[in-house]
């Protein structure tokens, strides 16, 4: 059976089998680290055992007369290639503190895995062996890894800014700080409630590489890297290392996922450039995984303080959120602007009237954190999603029933909240109506009365969460009122060849999502083509030199919508040629089919194809129209994207062990049209199941010392397939009308819904022995001392 | 040290350092690049091939243990150009995104079946627990192998 039998008349929307495929599946495509570039030179890192310390000494010379070593430097050795320090391109207010960051550090290091110093040789093994000849003396300083602790500045890590704390960012909402506090004192019920985000190791399957090739003449540099953001890699490696822009290029072969820690610009990007530049040679750089674990950006880390007021009909009437934020040691490319994007979705899918939103962020001696899949987004659906179920509890009414007198209604729609931003449509109630059929919601809760009985050893437990996320990153005037140093848009060209072939050229930049297939179906639907006649291109910046790449889930809600915008363009024009050679007025014509015709008289009619070589020949075209057809488009979203959801959870968990098993998951998103459901489906079941392991499995474990006790994929539990469920999906359509496509991103959707949904259902099942909270990842031993301190706390 | 391999059916003599791992022999010295690797504690299982017909992590071998074995690798799965049944069920889906974890998931998928041909979904999910992945959630890869098992 192909499951292309049972496609639509059209190919958008049907499940069309992914192009990108055969050569991920025979092993023909190449990755980064599987570029053949013979003389290059091997970087290898010499990094910081500790956590803070001051760099006393650095003795390079054994390292230097190893066999197979080139050159070793020191981080002062190589302070003159540097012509600004490494990028943060989110200075979230105009006092943000931000220490100079540079890719070797030269006088003190601030988390474990701070490189001082760098080795080239003429193998991997080679420049790895001397990196252990390296002799460097520390005089050691305490970690910081506590965020209190950090906020106290008992111990300063950045001596020259003096305090650990970055910035306090507020969302300043007019009228609304006298009338919060109002609310609370008014409210019937309130719950003030603390949650933690531990930190996550992103653990994209492919670790980063890097190659930096000189051009054989002219002095460009191609830069090969495992990245999400080849555009903003080439502007920003330009301005921090002082080379003309025109002469970088940045190339992503095949990129074996990201989840927002490839939406960077790191150390070893900069010195495999710099480096190729002084030695005149190709360098490159593989990371392996246990120096990912250190050396790639952290997600999440976060405390959360939320409280909510509600009437006595537990209509929610304010909400009140203090974020204290870990930074990291450094800020990294978008560091600080993590927790603004999740800012303005504390009030979830909820109609509630008063907002009050802060975060205080600090520094800390540890790996810098930064974009992990949702960004922000998952860490606010979890507060207000577990806020909500903490105040069903306190209400002692169902929490499903809750969330139903809260939804913003569908004819609310589009909903202008409260911070100001425009919701573009959604419906929350058909979601969840739906997830809970799927579910069996009542059924559930019909076995909970006869299954948590007192002595119980097995507890059933079921958990919802409903979102909203703003994705589709982003209009550029939004951002620039949010301090974000770049804009928005995303760019597109689609050029018809003289023998009506199409090439796409996008800005977008996959590394798993399957773009050129969907971008295919998007051309292929508009000028009546195949999806097979459609090239796409991608990920190359002298092939694609406009562009701002693949995150926040923006690829299709402003990428593809820039594709089908440029599509409209080439049909304009390709009009004008048709009106031109069948001698009738364009406003005459109609185009269906890849065909355009004379209205009431089909028999006059010219196809694409003619009109495609007609334009290449220039024999006979209107006047003053240019030859060729092909049309650019930049694209600046008016608005996010909004899709939704309600996923909900049944677990069972053994009270005597604390394990929690899965017994059903339960996911219906709304990403409004899909283009590709084949596609849409596979970023629910990952983003899901990214999410169910924040929420079970996965944390970075420091130790006081600041040392990552868990740095490698042996302690790191990223989940396998016998420790996860089978999924079960749903879709509700609501068609975004903001753009012609009336599509939403998916990317993070799954990941935002999923810990809140798991980390519900544990507590739900837990909270007839008292338990009202679990931290995540709700592990056996967390779970087993959340029961044993209910059970404590209930006998005292 | 001398060793002699057949790989993909192709008969190689290599001299090897000893400590040489069999996945950078196959990679670096043969050139085999669908091979990938994911980690550095034989836990990820994006190194799996075929040694003598089972599924092995080729970094918890050197690649010295490998001489005079035969050994088949992700480029080696394929007949004269037309996927293996199990590629093609990966394929058919959506059993992949990224494709970094996938030719270790396909050679240890179809090392799954030559020893439990029916498996069930159960079965399928233990049977893949040495291979990672961070894209699919596991849900269709584990459809995969049911389909290509059932002869879909």
């Amino acid at each position: 059976m192909t499951v292309t039998d049972d496609r639509p008349a059209g190919v958008l929307g049907s499940r069309l089998l992914r192009r990108e495929d055969p050569a991920l599946l025979t092993g023909e495509a190449k990755y980064t680290n599987d570029l053949h570039l013979p003389g290059a030179l091997h970087l290898a890192l010499v990094r910081s055992p500790h956590a803070h310390a001051r760099i006393v000494s650095i003795d390079l010379s054994a390292a230097k007369a190893a066999a197979g070593v080139v050159a070793a430097y020191t981080g002062a050795e190589l302070a003159g290639l540097w012509a600004a320090p490494m990028p943060c391109a989110w200075p979230v207010t105009a006092d943000m503190k931000n220490p100079a960051h540079f890719p070797v550090a030269t006088t003190k290091v601030a988390y474990v895995g701070d490189a001082v110093a760098v080795v080239l040789a003429t193998s991997e093994t080679a420049a790895r062996d001397a990196v252990e000849l390296v002799d460097v003396r520390y005089d050691k300083l305490p970690a910081v890894i506590d965020l209190e602790d950090a906020l106290s500045d008992r111990v300063v890590i950045h001596d020259e800014l003096g305090t650990n704390k970055s910035y306090k960012w507020d969302l300043k909402i007019e009228g609304h700080e006298g009338a919060i506090d109002q609310a609370f004192a008014a409210a019937a019920h309130t719950v003030k409630e603390r949650y933690v985000q531990q930190r996550l190791l992103p653990m994209a399957m492919e670790p980063r590489a890097v190659a930096a090739v000189p051009q054989p003449f002219g002095g460009d540099m191609t830069l090969y890297s495992a990245t999400q953001v080849p555009h903003i890699l080439k502007v920003m490696t330009a301005l921090t290392l002082g080379i003309p822009e025109h002469q970088m290029r940045v190339v992503c072969p095949a990129v074996g996922g990201g989840f927002g820690s490839k939406l960077n610009v790191y150390a070893e990007e900069l010195l495999c450039v710099a480096l190729a530049r002084k030695h005149k040679l190709p360098v490159r750089w593989n990371e392996e995984r246990g120096e990912n674990a250190h050396a790639t950006i952290h997600g999440r880390g976060q405390i959360q303080d939320m409280e909510l007021a509600a009437d006595a009909d537990g209509r929610i009437t304010a909400v009140r959120v203090r974020i204290l934020g870990d930074m990291g040691a450094y800020l990294q490319l978008v560091t600080p602007g993590i927790p603004l994007l999740g800012a303005f979705l504390y009030a979830g899918v909820y109609d509630i009237p008063l907002y009050d939103f802060s975060c205080t962020s600090v520094f800390t001696t540890m790996t810098p954190t930064d974009a992990y899949r949702g960004a922000g987004r998952p860490e606010a659906t979890y507060a207000i999603e577990r806020a909500v179920d903490a105040l069903a509890d306190k209400m002692g009414i169902d929490p499903m029933e809750l969330r139903k007198r809260n939804f913003i209604r569908k004819e609310q729609f589009p909903y202008t909240a409260m911070t100001g931003l425009v919701y573009d449509s959604g419906d929350h109630l058909a979601a969840a109506q739906m997830a809970a059929g799927l579910a069996d919601y009542d059924g559930v809760r019909a076995r909970q009365a006869t299954q948590n009985v007192p002595g119980a050893k097995k507890r059933l437990g079921i958990g919802q969460a409903s979102y909203f996320e703003m994705c589709g990153l982003a209009p550029s005037r939004v951002l620039a009122s949010l301090n974000y140093s770049a804009g928005g848009w995303e760019a597109a060209t689609v050029r018809v060849l003289p023998t009506n072939k199409i090439q796409v050229v996008t800005g977008t930049s996959p590394h798993g999502q399957g773009h050129e297939t969907s971008w295919s179906m998007i051309v292929a639907d508009k000028l009546g083509v195949s999806p097979d006649d459609v090239d796409v291109l991608h990920s190359d910046t002298a092939i694609a030199p406009l562009g701002l790449d693949t995150y926040g889930s923006r690829s299709l809600p402003v990428g593809g919508v820039a594709i089908a915008i440029a599509c409209d363009k080439v049909i304009d024009k390709a009009k004008k040629i048709a009106a031109h050679q069948l001698e009738a007025n364009e406003d005459d014509l109609e185009f269906a089919g890849g065909t355009f015709s004379v209205k009431g008289t089909p028999e006059r009619s010219m196809p694409l194809a003619a009109i495609a070589f007609e334009a290449f020949t220039a024999h006979n075209l209107p006047d003053g129209l240019e030859p060729n057809l092909e049309a650019h488009v930049t694209y600046d979203p008016p608005n996010f994207s909004w899709p939704f959801g309600t996923h909900i959870c049944t677990v069972e968990i053994d009270v005597e062990t604390g394990q929690v098993e899965v017994l059903q998951y339960v996911a219906v998103d709304d990403c409004g049209n899909q283009v590709n459901p084949l596609i849409v489906e596979g970023q629910v079941h990952g983003g899901v199941i990214q999410g169910l392991a924040q929420a079970l499995f996965e944390e970075a474990v420091y130790d006081t010392e600041g040392n990552l006790k868990n740095a490698s994929l042996a302690e790191y539990l990223v989940p396998a397939a016998s420790d996860v469920p089978g999924l079960t999906l749903g879709h509700t359509i609501t068609p975004s009308p903001t753009n012609q496509l009336g599509v939403k991103g998916i990317g993070e959707a799954g990941t935002i819904g999923a810990a809140p949904a798991v980390i519900n259902a544990v507590v739900d099942a837990l909270s007839g022995l008292g338990v009202t909270s679990v931290p995540m990842p709700a592990s056996p031993h967390n779970v087993w001392k959340a029961i044993q301190a209910a059970q404590n706390g209930a006998s005292k | 040290m001398k060793i002699r391999v057949t790989v993909n059916g192709t008969v190689h003599d290599s001299d090897v350092e000893p400590r040489t791992l069999l996945v950078h022999y196959v990679r670096d010295v043969l050139g085999l690049t669908g091979t990938n690797i994911g980690c550095d504690t034989s836990s990820c299982g994006a190194c799996s091939l075929h040694v003598n017909g089972e599924a092995v992590k080729s970094c918890t071998m050197l690649a010295v243990q490998a001489d005079g074995t035969d050994i088949t690798t992700i480029e080696g799965l394929a007949v004269d150009g037309e996927m293996h049944p199990m590629q093609q069920a990966f394929m058919q889906n959506h059993g992949l995104q990224c494709g970094y974890c996938t030719p270790g998931m396909v050679m240890a998928a179809t090392s799954l079946l030559k020893e439990n041909p029916h498996p069930t979904e159960q079965e399928v999910r233990l049977g893949l627990e040495g291979n990672l992945c961070r894209c699919t959630g596991y849900h269709n890869i584990v459809k995969s192998v049911l389909a290509c098992a059932a002869g879909e």
